[in-house]
């Protein structure tokens, strides 16, 4: 008898110091407030900025999370940097089905046909949202709010509270950040 | 009320080892071990834990400053990792005999060479026979849970006598996961303040870690070995108390699914949690196999270990850790003992795994397990088999 799978495992792509280990906390942080069970992780090692990272979360809604092995067959990626795309095989082990969600301000087709990419894709301009909203081009808490949309794994509202602790004064405005990925990312129809 | 947070593992223990209000905190930073101590530095600077922090020069000085603080009476903690715990090596053995219960969180790691920052259980066996009580946790919660324990254990009069709590390093360290913490007033009332029976006060002075010809050493190490021996009566009193005030519940020997299965796989740390979910599905397939989890390293559950595997036909041990050129892995070769003078006993497989951080899956702790039972079955020449190795 087989049941029913609660578990969701995402991966997170970046370069070092572009804040992809934070947007796995946060996100982790804030299913646990809903009283969900998730994990938030690093690649265990040496980082060094600009060179290609990943993190990881595992979210379930259910039951708790026991596996603490990599995550090799994630069911969502996440690009935080669309410069990774021809140089890091981003949809490694993606399950059947997996979503991809991209920084960038091309288009889905756009992006499937450049890269070959074989999966459902969401793109936002995150880049864009994050100048206008923090001033700065860091987009993690931006594409936070896009995996929220895309995977629906947690009510947006629940990343307000570890977003104000994180940022303190800047909490705000990586709140605004968040949301307006949240309404603006663009999700391949299916 | 307890409440329920997501929290990276070390801070977690930081925040615990603040609930159990220690005097004095001795340490030097080493990966994966430095979140540890770097966020017990950040409260105690910003004040939110009274305690004199000690920011040392290595860890050799930072046990020997340990040991001068348990000595004099006050709370003591510290932790370490891998090459630190070597360094300090020397200095882990005199807290012991000299009946000082200080408390270390060791965030397990590998030793060099060749350098690895990723875990293994090579520093924890190092320390195997220092005379601590040993303690082994597997998530977070049993991190923040242990440690509080661990206090409580240690500062026993009956006890008195220094307790590790291992943590394996970046598998546990570097993770955020949801972890209750109980009330600093719940763990006031579960931990009773520290008074060591003779502490150094120039007023009352009193020796200790005196020199011992032969005329009494022997003699010394006795008195050291029945003191462990019988704190593990304390250490099951403990837990069953923390059971009682805060609803977890820990064991030397944790079972699950263990009970008559014919098939038992037994892991020590972080891997248990990944394996139980092969156990499982295992289980869901139809297969009579189970798991046990070793709690409680020292002193060594060897009764337990008996009892709970007595209508076992084969046991499957995974050890993160080589003793070269000997048996394989030490905690198979305690197993082994454990059972060599028993007229029934399992036939014991021992497999030596996740070495430097070497990932095992859900997938290939079944593939252990199937490996395992055929080996049982047809015999190996081999003293252990040694997991997922390229040759």
């Amino acid at each position: 008898m087989t049941k029913e799978k609660s578990l969701i495992e995402i991966r997170w792509h970046g370069r070092g110091g572009q804040g992809a280990v934070t947007s796995t906390e946060l996100l982790a942080q804030s299913a646990i407030s809903e009283g969900k069970y998730a994990q938030a992780f690093p690649s265990f090692g040496p980082e060094r900025r600009g060179a290609p990272v990943q993190a990881f979360n595992r979210i379930d809604a259910k039951e708790p999370v026991r596996i603490r092995a990599d995550i090799t067959e994630p069911d969502v990626v996440v690009v935080l940097d669309p410069g990774l795309l021809d140089k890091v095989n981003v949809t490694s082990g993606l399950k059947k089905d997996g979503w991809v969600i991209i920084n960038t301000r091309k288009t889905a087709k756009e992006i499937k046909s450049e890269f070959g990419i074989k999966y459902p894709v969401a793109t936002v301009n995150a880049i864009k949202i994050a100048r206008e909203t923090l001033g700065v081009p860091i987009v993690n808490t931006t594409m936070l709010g896009a995996v929220v949309k895309v995977t629906g794994i947690i009510k947006k509202e629940s990343a307000h509270a570890p977003l104000e602790k994180r940022f303190g004064r800047l909490g705000e405005r990586n709140i605004k950040a968040m949301e307006t990925a949240y309404e603006e990312v663009v999700i391949e129809e299916q | 009320m307890a409440t329920r947070v997501g929290i990276e593992v070390s801070i977690a223990i930081a925040d615990a080892v603040k609930l159990a209000n220690p005097d004095v905190v001795a340490a030097y930073p080493i990966t994966p071990q430095t979140h540890i101590v770097e966020h017990l530095a950040e409260l105690v600077a910003n004040g939110e834990l009274d305690a004199e922090y000690i920011p040392v020069e290595s860890e050799h000085s930072a046990m020997s400053a340990c040991l001068g603080s348990a000595a004099a009476g006050a709370r003591t903690f510290t932790a370490t990792a891998s090459q630190g715990l070597a360094l300090m090596n020397e200095v882990v053995y005199v807290a012991a005999p000299m009946r000082l219960p200080i408390i270390m969180a060791v965030a397990n790691r590998a030793l060099s060479s060749p350098l690895s920052i990723w875990c293994d259980h090579s520093d924890l066996m190092s320390v195997r026979d220092t005379g601590w009580i040993q303690i082994i946790a597997e998530n977070g919660q049993q991190c923040v849970d242990n440690i509080i324990c661990a206090f409580r254990i240690g500062e026993d009069q009956r006890v008195l006598l220094p307790v590790m709590v291992h943590l394996d390093g970046f598998t546990l360290t570097h993770v955020i996961e949801p972890i209750t913490f109980p009330e600093q007033s719940d763990v006031d009332k579960f931990l009773p303040p520290y008074k060591f029976p003779m502490p150094l006060n120039p007023d009352k002075p009193v020796a200790m870690g005196d020199f011992a010809p032969p005329v009494i050493f022997t003699e010394t190490k006795w008195a050291q070995e029945m003191n462990i021996r019988a704190s593990k009566k304390v250490v099951v009193e403990v837990w069953d108390k923390y059971e009682k005030a805060f609803g977890r519940k820990y064991s030397p020997v944790e079972k699950h699914h263990s009970d008559g299965a014919k098939v038992v796989l037994m892991t020590m740390g972080s891997v248990g949690e990944t394996a139980s979910v092969a156990i499982d599905e295992m289980r869901d397939e139809g297969q009579d196999v189970g798991q046990i989890r070793l709690r409680l390293w020292r002193p060594f559950p060897f009764e337990e270990l008996r009892e709970t595997l007595k209508d076992t036909d084969v046991l499957i041990v995974l050890d993160r850790a080589i003793s070269f050129g000997g048996p394989g892995g030490p905690v198979a070769s305690e197993v082994k003992a454990a059972f060599y003078d028993q007229a029934k006993k399992p036939r014991i497989v021992s497999f030596v795994g996740g070495l430097g951080g070497r990932d095992i899956t859900v997938a290939g702790f079944k593939d252990m397990v199937k490996k395992g039972t055929e080996i049982a079955k047809s015999g190996s020449k081999n003293e252990y088999e040694i997991y997922g190795v390229r040759e």
